[in-house]
């Protein structure tokens, strides 16, 4: 029997979900155990990032529109969180109203920059939303005169911690003979998230929305005719994608403390984006992989930089260059060797079809 | 059923349309043919509602519905088949039968249909789980058109069902298009095979250059020397 057979086949599927469960919920602590605390905090951004990258695979890869300004939403999340949460306007509302008002924030910011480019395909719409993404990051910057809204560069301190009551994420607390510090407290929340995540997009993916999304993709003409909005769809699909992006910005920034617009540049978008392709875009599978492949290898990288000395004697090329360079080598095999994307869709690129031909059918 | 006055289309600032009138009865087939960007296909957007129209009036069964979108005059039975056959490639034969369906949430009827229009292209039957995309080019054509018919439609606008098919799936199409035609469901039919269409048709229109120069009985534009030399090849 094959691995995959084993989360299929209905005599197994419950033991190997079982054991997938468990695994998941013991992570933190065997991480722990093995590589220190701070990759226990490695793997709950990964799991943000899980969120983020299938939020944009809900824009990119099942309505196949390219947003190179994806952390915007992202940072309207994380910034909507920190304000009405900590003592920049001394209010300090509950993160269950919060984390949906994010939401809500971040999908009217979703449909504010879906509306105008609806005309707009692949490269066009790509430089519109790169733009996009750079606009927000520079008000943040400099929403601190006249008015000090985003206290600009510095950055909003202080942050609430997701609380409830008197029982606080930030607090360590014993459950069990375990020690539970706060990044393990995170770690819990997060995964309840992207699974809730994962459950959605997969449910959209095979949902009427989500095969309307392929048609469009596949040939907008032809979708219309089949009398699909696609002006709607196309801005379900920005506000869904922004949806994500704006709850994985309030966890953020409850579990930092602190945020600044330095979180936020072209490069995160670029890197959620690479999390989406790398990993297969359109496959939720693959997304999930490859938000986690992409959050843990650069950190990973970082025990290069001792290897360098021992191995070679000495520095010769510094490390966080090495660093980025060798993650910037990985990235282009992984391409060259699977195009497709690590874990690529079922409904993977088929022939074009052939109009100009002849055919005996 | 379908009345055009004056329909003008424009791109930019290129009149591709420059003010027709068409006429299309309940139950008919009417044919509409031309040479390459006469500007057949971009009467059959508009009608449509794939391209706003510059000016003129459409009429479909007794309302105005000039610059309606596509979606809202799908929902009223008017649906297109579009040129190029418009295949969702990454869709299966069955989701893009479906993708036909998906202004109806009657799930039984749709299913029922479904089986209607697999009887009438048991080829589609074979290859239901088939990506769209592995399809022949008559296959697709085939599905095109199946799909359309999932919407119910009362009236087809069928954009040049022959384009790059060999003339034996010609034939077979067209076989198809007379079944369709013989349940009642209005057609206007656009096809640079002149001969197939106007005997297909019962009227035709002849287009060129964004005006409709020719208008009669399919039989009588048949036997019409002006057409018989310019689009029959004689």
């Amino acid at each position: 029997m094959s691995w995959s057979a084993l989360f299929t086949d209905r005599r197994w599927r419950w033991i190997a979900w079982s054991a997938v469960a468990l695994l998941l919920l013991a992570l933190p602590f065997i991480i722990e155990a093995l590589l220190g605390r701070s990759w226990v905090r490695i793997i709950a951004v990964a799991l943000l990032f899980v969120m983020l990258a299938l939020g944009l695979n809900i824009v990119v890869g099942f309505a196949g529109l390219l947003d190179l300004g994806y952390i915007a939403f992202f940072a309207v999340g994380a910034y909507s969180y920190a304000l009405l949460a900590s003592p920049q306007f001394a209010v300090h509302w509950p993160f269950l109203v919060l984390l949906p008002l994010g939401a809500a924030i971040a999908a009217v910011f979703g449909v504010l920059l879906g509306a105008p480019t609806l005309r707009l395909r692949g490269d066009y719409l790509a430089i519109v939303t790169l733009g996009f993404g750079e606009i927000i990051r520079v008000f943040l910057n400099n929403l601190n005169r006249p008015v000090n809204i985003t206290n600009g560069p510095q950055g909003i301190t202080l942050i609430d911690p997701l609380q409830m009551g008197g029982f606080s994420l930030a607090h360590t607390h014993t459950f069990a003979g375990l020690t539970f510090a706060p990044v393990h407290n995170y770690y819990f929340v997060f995964l309840v998230c992207a699974v809730l995540s994962i459950v959605l997009s997969l449910r959209l993916e095979n949902s009427r929305i989500g095969r309307a999304w392929i048609a469009i993709r596949d040939d907008e003409l032809a979708a219309s005719s089949m009398g699909i909005n696609t002006r709607n769809l196309k801005l379900l699909a920005f506000a869904m994608g922004a949806t994500f992006g704006g709850v994985a910005g309030g966890l953020f920034a409850s579990f930092q403390g602190f945020i600044s617009p330095e979180s936020f540049h072209l490069i995160d978008s670029i890197m959620v984006l690479c999390m989406v392709v790398l990993g297969g875009m359109g496959n939720v599978a693959g997304v999930v992989l490859g938000a986690v492949l992409l959050t843990a290898l650069p950190e990973a990288l970082r025990y290069i930089g001792p290897l360098q000395q021992r191995w070679l004697g000495g520095v010769i090329v510094d490390p966080a260059d090495l660093r980025m360079l060798l993650f910037g080598l990985a990235l282009v095999l992984m391409m060259l060797l699977r195009p497709e994307g690590l874990w690529p869709a079922r409904r993977r690129r088929v022939a074009p079809v052939h109009t100009g031909n002849a055919d005996v059918g | 059923m379908l009345e055009v006055t004056q329909l003008e289309v424009a791109y930019g600032g290129i009149r591709a349309v420059k003010g027709i009138d068409l006429r299309v009865g309940a139950g008919e087939v009417v044919a509409l043919i031309g040479a390459n960007g006469a500007g057949k296909t971009t009467t059959l957007k508009a009608l449509a509602g794939l391209l706003r129209p510059k000016g003129g009036r459409v009429t479909y069964k007794g309302a105005d519905v000039t610059g309606k979108p596509a979606y809202h005059l799908v929902r009223h039975g008017l649906a297109l088949v579009p040129e190029g056959r418009g295949m969702f490639q990454r869709l299966t034969v069955a989701e893009n039968l479906a993708m036909g369906a998906y202004i109806r949430n009657d799930a039984a009827v749709v299913a029922a249909d479904t089986e209607r229009v697999c009887a009438l292209f048991p080829r589609l039957a074979e290859r239901r789980r088939q990506l769209a995309g592995t399809l022949s080019g008559g296959e697709q054509q085939m599905l095109a058109i199946a799909r359309a018919m999932m919407a119910r439609p009362q009236m087809l606008l069928l954009d040049e069902p022959s384009m790059g098919l060999a003339p034996l799936m010609v034939q077979k199409i067209f076989e198809t298009v007379r079944m369709i035609a013989a349940e009642g469901v209005t057609m206007l039919l656009v096809e640079q095979n002149a001969k197939l269409a106007l005997e297909t048709s019962s009227r035709g229109y002849v287009m060129e250059s964004g005006c409709i120069v020719l208008a009669d009985d399919a039989k009588t534009l048949l036997s019409n020397p002006q057409v018989r030399h310019a689009y029959l090849g004689e």
